[in-house]
């Protein structure tokens, strides 16, 4: 078989590390939590970095008003079908063996993968906006507006007496190695095709 | 006149020399208080190297300490209530005070002593002795917290206790007085030849550590003072000093100081032990209390037990001897070998010791100088290994390094002295400050002594410390031991008595420690897992209340329908599962402790409401930010009225079932 087409089977295959590993991480440090509170997202599930560390995140976060976090989403339904979707593409696609479409299959994954991120920055937007009004402490921003919560998209942020960090995690990063080795696949291809 | 002159010259010139040095000496101390200070120094957010186990004596408590600190870091409540805790308040852990005499509030806590594996600390538990109401108890070391206490029957005073064999086989516990058995009605004054003195094995379930009486060993109506454990050699063996063998009922100050030898008692127990698994020994009908704590439900259950098995010493030949030693023998401490037992005449001029292996030729050989109620009295030269000489007065425990040396306290001389197993030569001398008792090395009592430090613990300070009246604290010294001479590092106060101590390495313990319980695996009877199962039940005159609390606010907090003459049970579930997120709770007027609950735990006590009114109750631990708010109220309204159950959080009412 050739180099391009076992590198894009690979590289789809990659993806099955999201059923295994978390995608990103939600650290939450403060002087009176020596051993810090943290939530790992998984494309089907919220768990605990220690255990009930969720529980500890919500009853922290109830002061200020903000929602609990969910027990599931409809994400958490939609992710591994379209996750599970792509892997069957990819292999279907490094079995056809064209690097074109190898490409397409790169570019639909960004798409999705953006999709994906738009979509948890609006989760995230609206967990540290949407503020119970009679929260028991109400912050507002040097201009007058009511201060959110939102935490980090990616990297770290002051929130109040927390500092918040959010990163990828392993499962993110098995993507992440994937969807290049699909993009070394197209280039590969390109170069196989030609010195046919 | 001459020679007056000469001599008084004489006295001066010495004593000049002496201050001097004396001079010199406290120069010298100067210099290394610097170095003593920086060898106890644990800088904020480390941890010491040691926990210490300090029981409180008179107080009936054991407080944790850590070394080479110093610092106290909690008490754990074992034979006295403690309305900080709530412990024999709350109706979870009053059955644990529960004896054949009823409920008991206080007792006297002496000696306590870690679980052994192999004769090296395990740090599953820690043992320790009531004194006055003859107990047993057991401290689990995941939770710090009393999980079991079981009665000694047929006991009075239990002093020679409580150790652990090597392999935690059995915890003992002996008797200091000497009583009538069975019990009955009889002139004092026929004590002699009539009284007996218990020796009690309590198993130990080497799965759940759970207690049991094995056996009771009738000894000789002398008084037994304290125990330890053969190792290596010597396990199986048991040795108890004794004093009064002159069977004295009155003025034991004097009478009892007459013999010129006591004994230690050398008691084969896997003998004894041989002999009751093959149906040995007899049942005899006894009463007696045995509590166990459940950490699931959360609740502690008093079994009153009927039977109890009595071995009499002229059944078992050969398990039992008398080593003679002089003088009303206090400590008998076996060094990390098992070869060598120390016996510390309180009243004698040197320390004996006693040599296991001849002590086992001499039996063999059959060296008795006669038998006391049937029992061998060995020849004194022929166990004996070797004597301190002049090493101090009034000698009262020796614990050991695990490098060949053995540290004595001298309660009348004030002092620790190091000397050599084997040479007996005498090494070095500290003075305490003042009066000091028991002595501890973390490990002293093993095979493997973690030989760094001692702790000394002193019965009197008169002016050590700030003054606090004419009572003032009890102490505790620290001395390092790792070099030839000892070098004293720190002096402390404690609480209650410092009796006697154990120490262990905290790696062994502290990785164990748990940090909350779990909410799904409470079983009490009486839990409330979520806000919505809370609520409030009346059966006659008795209402339930199950409570639940979380930061910052209890459901429910407003309850109605209450009335004078009830008798009402506040069950309240910490519903938190956070590390050190405990709540309180205290209700007016209520005539008994604050609960003080960790996460996950269910604690119940019980109010009876006298006067009509609106009453508040509130959390008592200051939880969080909000913690002033975390409060309620419960309306009390006439007996007969009308006014229904009805219990709301926020407005949210919900009807009674």
């Amino acid at each position: 078989m050739k180099k391009s087409k076992i590198l894009m089977i690979i590289g789809s295959l990659l993806l099955l590390g999201l059923f295994v590993f978390p995608l990103w991480n939600i650290t939450l440090e403060a002087p009176q939590y020596p051993t810090p509170l943290g939530m790992d997202i998984h494309i089907n599930k919220f768990t605990d970095t220690h255990e009930f560390d969720i529980k500890n995140i919500n009853l922290m976060n109830h002061y200020v008003g903000m929602q609990y976090i969910p027990e599931t989403i409809p994400e958490f339904k939609i992710f591994p079908l379209v996750i599970g979707f792509m892997v069957i593409l990819g292999v279907v696609i490094g079995l056809i063996g064209k690097h074109k479409l190898f490409l397409f299959w790169f570019v639909l994954m960004s798409l999705l993968g953006m999709a994906g991120l738009y979509d948890f920055y609006l989760w995230e937007y609206d967990y540290g906006h949407n503020l119970d009004p009679k929260a028991i402490m109400n912050f507002k921003n040097p201009d007058g507006s009511v201060m959110g919560f939102q935490p980090p998209l990616f990297g770290t942020k002051d929130i109040l007496n927390f500092k918040a960090h959010s990163y990828p995690r392993l499962g993110a990063y098995f993507m992440f190695l994937g969807m290049l080795l699909t993009v070394v696949a197209f280039f590969i291809g390109k170069t196989e095709a030609k010195t046919k | 006149m001459k020679t007056i002159f000469k001599s008084l010259l004489a006295i001066t010139v010495v004593s000049l020399v002496l201050s001097s040095c004396g001079n010199e000496g406290s120069s010298k101390k100067g210099a290394l208080s610097s170095s003593a200070a920086e060898k106890v120094y644990v800088a904020p957010g480390e941890h010491d190297e040691f926990y210490a186990f300090v029981s409180g004596g008179f107080s009936g408590q054991l407080a944790v300490y850590g070394l080479p600190s110093g610092r106290l870091f909690k008490v754990i409540p074992v034979f006295s209530v403690d309305a900080e805790k709530a412990y024999g308040f709350n109706e979870e852990t009053k059955p644990m005070l529960n004896t054949s005499h009823g409920f008991i509030p206080w007792d006297d806590s002496h000696h306590p002593d870690i679980s052994q594996t192999n004769g090296e600390l395990d740090g599953r538990y820690v043992f320790i002795n009531g004194n006055n109401t003859p107990r047993i108890a057991k401290i689990d070391l995941t939770t710090f917290e009393t999980t079991e206490i079981i009665e000694v029957p047929n006991s009075a005073g239990n002093h020679s206790s409580s150790f652990v064999t090597e392999n935690t086989e059995y915890v003992v516990a002996g008797t200091r007085f000497s009583i009538p058995y069975p019990q009955k009605d009889m002139p004092i004054n026929e004590y002699k030849g009539n009284f007996k003195g218990a020796l009690t094995f309590i198993s130990v379930n080497p799965e759940d550590g759970r207690m049991d009486i094995k056996f009771q060993l009738m000894m000789p109506g002398f008084n037994y003072d304290l125990s330890h454990p053969g190792r290596g050699d010597s396990h199986g063996w048991f040795f108890f000093s004794t004093y009064n063998t002159e069977e004295a009922n009155s003025l034991l100050e004097v009478n009892a100081s007459q013999n010129d030898k006591d004994f230690i008692a050398a008691i084969n127990w896997k003998k004894i032990e041989e002999y009751v698994n093959n149906g040995g020994g007899t049942k005899a009908p006894a009463n007696y209390a045995h509590n166990v704590y459940d950490e699931h439900t959360h609740t502690a259950t008093s079994t009153m037990k009927k039977e109890v098995l009595i071995v009499n010493p002229s059944e078992v030949p050969g398990a039992i001897y008398f080593m003679p030693t002089p003088k009303s023998p206090h400590g008998c401490d076996v060094d990390p070998s098992g070869e060598y037992i120390v016996g510390s005449g309180k009243l004698a001029a040197e320390l004996t010791i006693h040599s296991f292996s001849k002590m086992i030729k001499a039996i063999e050989e059959e060296k008795f100088d006669g038998e006391a109620y049937g029992i061998p009295i060995l020849q004194y030269e022929a166990t004996l290994a070797g004597a301190v000489k002049q090493p101090g007065l009034g000698p009262l425990h020796t614990e050991f390094d695990g490098q060949g040396n053995a540290y004595t306290t001298f309660f009348i001389s004030s002092e620790v002295v190091k000397w050599k197993l084997g040479t007996w030569e005498v090494i070095d001398r500290k003075p305490t400050y003042y009066s000091v008792g028991h002595l501890m090395i973390p490990g002293g009592n093993s095979r493997k002594p973690f030989g760094k430090y001692v702790l000394a613990m002193n019965k009197i300070t008169k002016d050590r410390y700030l003054p606090t009246g004419p009572e003032v604290t009890q102490s505790a010294q620290l001395y390092d031991i790792t070099g030839e001479k000892m070098e004293l590092l720190l002096d402390f106060p404690v609480i209650g008595e410092p009796h006697y101590a154990a120490g262990i390495p905290a790696d062994l313990i502290k990785v164990n420690s748990k940090k909350i319980f779990r909410l799904e695996e409470n079983k009490h009877e009486y839990v409330t897992k979520t806000e919505a199962e809370a609520k409030v039940v009346r059966n006659g005159n008795q209402v339930h209340i199950y409570m639940t609390m979380i930061r910052s606010h209890f459901a429910p907090d407003n309850i109605e329908g209450i009335q004078v003459g009830d008798e009402v049970f506040f069950h309240v579930t910490n519903l938190e599962q956070d590390y050190d997120v405990p709540h309180g709770i205290a209700m007016i007027g209520a005539q008994t402790s604050e609960l003080l609950i960790m996460p996950g735990q269910t604690e119940t006590f019980k109010w009876f409401p006298k006067q009509v009114g609106v009453w508040p109750f509130y959390c008592t631990d200051f939880c969080s930010a909000l913690h002033q708010e975390m409060q309620g109220y419960v309306r009390v309204s006439p007996k007969g009225s009308n006014v229904p159950i009805t219990f709301t959080l926020d407005g949210d009412a919900v009807d009674a079932e």
